[in-house]
């Protein structure tokens, strides 16, 4: 049940957030700085989470096997290489730095 | 279309990714059921991992809300600039506001025109929500026949598809402290703080960074005079 409680909270609190985004009158972004600072937030939540799902294992920071990989996808998207094979490549790459006792 | 090709590329990766998490959810406990409600009704992925990952730990179903929906936040600054680029009429926004996540946001920014960044929008949103809710049902469903997911590297998948998405934003010297800051920060507040405030922490990098160029100007300003 309590799971359950998780789920609703979680569900609608999500989509009111996403809901509120697109009601804001289109005025308030009409001043410079507020439209710069629209565009860089997820430039900030972007590469803090990217950062996280590297190093993060619950609230230690840890260098493991997914550091290969994203540095993978990296060199990847320095290539140009389509969306899909950036994320292929942090797998694999993931996956054979394990494999290999990483 | 190039637009097109790009949005369904998005969707069927991330997508994809919905098989991880469907694996993640029911290593955690969650029922088919629950891990299915969630990618249906809540469809923000890091939000989900953070949601089941709080559970699993033993978190307080408020707790692990909580997490999860201060890292759903962001999708509040993607719906403010989407509104001013969609120009949705308002009876379509309630349904809109699902499909108001990175993804779309990151495919419908970079198109150059209203037109393609509609299509954009719509077309990465479809294909996400379709293959993300059908991966996630896979996965957790397969979830005891692939054992441990980590030996397979999916774990990986999350931060390549947030890398992915932000690697074009870094237009100029001022993303990229943005952007710097924002580690510095995640990683630094990460032990110390409950999961998802970090995240949000490191948004203030770009107020910060925002005010140091502000200043910085002023100053040029002065020394000219």
């Amino acid at each position: 049940m309590s799971t359950w409680i998780a789920i609703g909270v979680t569900a609608l609190g999500c989509y009111v957030v996403k809901l509120a985004g697109l009601l804001v009158p289109a005025g308030a972004l009409e001043k410079p700085l507020v439209r710069r600072l629209a565009a860089l937030l997820p430039v900030a939540l972007l590469a803090a989470l990217t950062a996280q799902q590297t190093f993060g294992d619950g609230q230690a920071l840890v260098l493991d096997a997914r550091v290969a990989g994203v540095a993978a996808a990296a060199v990847a998207l320095a290539l140009r290489a389509p969306f899909l094979l950036v994320v292929a490549a942090a797998v694999v790459v993931t996956a054979g730095v394990r494999a290999m006792g990483g | 279309m190039a637009v097109v090709r790009d949005a369904l590329g998005v969707g069927v990766a991330v997508g994809l990714s919905g098989f991880a998490f469907g694996v993640t959810s029911a290593g955690s406990g969650l029922t088919p059921l629950q891990t299915c409600a969630l990618s249906l009704l809540v469809f923000t992925g890091a939000s989900q991992f953070a949601l089941v990952g709080a559970l699993a730990a033993g978190g307080s179903p408020l707790t692990a809300a909580a997490g999860a929906f201060f890292l759903g936040v962001r999708n509040a600054f993607y719906g403010l600039r989407l509104s001013q680029l969609l120009s949705l009429p308002r009876a379509v926004r309630p349904f809109a506001a699902q499909w108001v996540i990175d993804e779309t946001a990151a495919v419908a920014l970079a198109q150059p025109t209203r037109r393609s960044a509609r299509i954009g929008f719509v077309a990465t949103g479809l294909s996400l929500y379709v293959l993300w809710n059908l991966t996630t049902l896979l996965g957790a469903l397969g979830a005891e026949a692939i054992g441990d997911t980590d030996a397979w590297g999916l774990d990986a998948a999350g931060p390549a598809v947030f890398l992915a998405l932000l690697a074009p934003m870094l237009k100029s010297a001022t993303e990229r402290a943005v952007a710097g800051l924002a580690v510095v920060l995640g990683l630094g507040l990460l032990p110390v703080l409950p999961a998802g405030v970090p995240v949000l922490v490191a948004a203030l990098a770009a107020p910060v960074v925002l005010w140091a160029e502000g200043r910085r100007r002023g100053d040029a300003r002065e020394g000219q005079l």
